[in-house]
């Protein structure tokens, strides 16, 4: 569904991706583990058209997507929960959920009611303004506007960040959730045993590579994801 | 409680004071020989009383500090809950479709006050103030408010768009020493459409390049631009007839005045300001509706969300460029307009009133009238206009007009400790006051509470 050949990504001097190459099938849920200053967050921005890549391919259901615009890419079926969540804080939690629809022709109220239905703590808030929502509230609200333009893939930055642990739990039942209605999941986390928990695959990243790719099942008992990431002390293998 | 700490009787002292204090200011100020007379005659100058008798300046004033303690008094009594009903900020769709009836009809009242206002003031002064000072500020204010208020874009150089306004009029009317287009020499009813073209192209001229910068960023390069046209104005002698402006070269004409002439109706307008104003009410009129329906319209969303969150807006399929550089050019439109009427009115027009003080000026009213609230920002544009043309016609003792800008300032100061969202703020912007003073945001324990 969604194919990275050899991306290279770069500010200024530094290059923050050295040629990464990935590919996300439909419906899977992806993941993409790293630790802070790996790359994560500049791939998402890559992806979401934020960044262009100076070399490499980005290719979205068989059209090459490397050069194409941020906000062309609602248009074409790719929704994106950017980091920090980032809704419109003096707008109002169903104003939110209709700029989702933005890109979107045609009425949109069906969809307002499929968000309500999956996350019911909104349609108590529907006249709050995002602003004043909980962080959790608020991350629930960034991922359902973006559900509102009806993607087929769905790209997250850190959804987990910020967040305490009970909440992070509910946030990833959801996108469980979202990936059984039929929704292509890509999610970049931090928290990679939640992640792996949640994923069907995951790809590793350190310092703008990614360095190795497997099942999340194997993952999250790879001795290296364990030592780096999951905290664990283990032997040098 | 003690009989001086009650409540009315601080307001009454309060209403007391701040009058004697107006009193003092306004009165006769005194001289090196006779120190006291400054004091003395402020209070005890013999003035008219409301035409009716002949009294002292202390009656006058006590009359006007009861009737400011009445209204204060009553404000307290009756003011919460008339507001309470009122009260739109958080209000339905459903309810605000309810009270369309009543806004409409309170908005017709003010058209139809705005009407007779010509006749109501029946002063020559005031009423080519209404035209020069405040429509045209109005429509400044307006197309400015469609900039700052809807998109949230600083822009310091709109006074650009006034001038090109004017410009285009006194070439397409052939006023300027660079001959009109094809030799045609229009009238300035024509130069209309071509005056909002011209500057909806500068818009998109200056846009494209630089709506990709934020925030201070774009203030310096559209305070450049501002300066830009001015200059090019002032310098190329050749084109705009420099600092003497169109018609100070030989050859040249004053700009004609609008004359119509359809069928049996044969209309010429003149130098007298009041079908003038009448012209420019109409365009004012349509420019307030055009603008409203964009406000709710699909751009109108797009130029919040691009306000609130640019980041965001992108993601949700907003192209951020494109509608930035659509509010430059639609909000350039009204200034077109004004300086289409400038131009026309005045018969000639010079370099030196398009000021990098005059941009400055529009976003005081705007900013004082309520950033993206249209009734707020005519109405920022009407009371700062009206007071500073009074306090220029009508100087009080020691009031000069180069300090005008120091009370405009204190004013704005005061305005944003009181009121810092405008004097009729927009709904969304109430709204935001009204619910961050309710502090209704609140931790994540609350959901985890209701759903896990």
């Amino acid at each position: 569904m969604l194919e990275v050949t050899n991306a290279v990504v770069r500010y200024g001097a530094i290059t923050a991706l050295q040629g990464i190459s990935f590919d996300v099938r439909e419906g899977e849920i992806v993941t993409l583990l790293g630790a802070n200053g790996a790359g994560k967050s500049t791939t998402l921005r890559m992806l979401s058209g934020l960044h262009a890549p100076v070399e490499g391919r980005i290719v979205f259901e068989g059209r090459d997507v490397t050069m194409t615009k941020a906000h062309q890419f609602m248009a074409l079926g790719i929704g994106h929960v950017p980091e920090g969540r980032r809704i419109f804080p003096q707008m109002s939690v169903e104003e939110n959920l209709e700029m989702g629809a933005f890109a979107r022709r045609g009425s949109y109220s069906d969809d307002i009611e499929r968000m309500y239905a999956m996350f019911p703590i909104l349609k108590d808030r529907r006249k709050q303004m995002g602003g004043n929502l909980s962080g959790g509230e608020q991350q629930m609200l960034a991922i359902a506007r973006a559900l509102m333009g009806r993607p087929r893939l769905l790209l997250l930055d850190e959804p987990s960040m910020g967040l305490a642990p009970m909440v992070v739990e509910m946030i990833f039942r959801i996108i469980a959730e979202i990936r059984g209605q039929g929704t292509t999941v890509f999610v970049v986390e931090q928290n990679a045993a939640q992640a792996l928990r949640l994923a069907d695959r995951g790809y590793v990243m350190e310092n703008g590579r990614i360095v190795f790719d497997d099942t999340a099942a194997n993952l999250l008992v790879d001795p290296r994801v364990r030592a780096v990431y999951l905290g664990e002390e283990v032997e040098e293998v | 409680m003690a009989w001086w700490r009650q409540d009315w009787i601080r307001r009454l002292v309060t209403s007391l004071a701040v009058v004697a204090v107006v009193e003092l200011m306004t009165g006769p100020s005194g001289s090196f020989a006779a120190p006291t007379t400054g004091l003395i005659g402020s209070y005890n100058e013999r003035v008219s009383v409301y035409g009716l008798f002949v009294g002292r300046r202390w009656m006058v004033f006590l009359v006007l500090a009861l009737v400011f303690f009445g209204v204060w008094s009553a404000w307290l009594r009756w003011g919460p809950r008339t507001r309470a009903s009122w009260r739109s900020t958080m209000a339905t769709p459903r309810e605000m479709a309810a009270r369309r009836p009543v806004r409409w009809g309170f908005y017709l009242v003010l058209l139809v006050v705005a009407g007779f206002l010509p006749h109501l003031v029946n002063d020559p002064y005031w009423q080519s103030v209404l035209v020069e000072q405040i429509a045209v500020f109005v429509l400044l204010a307006l197309g400015l408010n469609v900039v700052v208020g809807f998109a949230g874009l600083l822009d310091l150089g709109f006074v650009a768009f006034y001038a090109i306004g004017a410009y285009t009029t006194a070439w397409v009317t052939g006023a300027l020493p660079t001959p009109a287009p094809f030799g045609i020499h229009l009238n300035p009813f024509w130069a209309i459409p071509v005056a909002i073209v011209f500057v909806m192209v500068a818009g998109i001229l200056l846009g494209t390049p630089t709506l990709r910068l934020r925030g201070d960023y774009l203030a310096i390069v559209t305070l450049g631009f501002g300066e830009i046209i001015t200059i090019f104005a002032n310098n190329l002698y050749g084109i705009t007839g420099g600092s003497y402006g169109s018609g100070g070269t030989s050859g040249s004409h004053p700009i004609p005045h609008f004359s119509i002439s359809l069928g049996p109706i044969h209309y010429r307008w003149t130098l007298a300001p009041v079908p003038y104003y009448y012209l420019t009410l109409v365009f004012v009129v349509l420019f307030i509706l055009g603008f409203s329906l964009l406000e709710h319209s699909r751009i109108g969303r797009a130029w919040t969300a691009i306000r609130e969150d640019e980041v965001a807006a992108e993601s949700v399929g907003i192209n951020p460029l494109k509608y930035k550089v659509m509010a430059f050019a639609i909000g350039a439109a009204s200034a077109g307009f004004a300086g289409v009427v400038t131009a026309s009115q005045s018969n000639f027009i010079f370099p030196a009133t398009f000021t990098l003080q005059l941009s400055i000026n529009v976003l005081v009213l705007v900013i004082f009238g309520g950033m993206g609230s249209i009734p707020g920002v005519v109405a920022g544009a009407v009371v700062i206009q009206t007071v500073s043309m009074y306090l220029i016609h009508t100087p009080p003792a020691g009031f000069q007009e180069s300090d005008l800008y120091m009370y405009i300032g204190a004013l704005l100061i005061v305005t944003m400790i009181f009121r810092p969202a405008g004097l009729i703020p927009s709904r969304r912007r109430r709204r935001e006051i009204i619910l961050s003073e309710a502090g209704e945001a609140h931790a994540d324990e609350v959901l985890t509470g209701d759903v896990a």
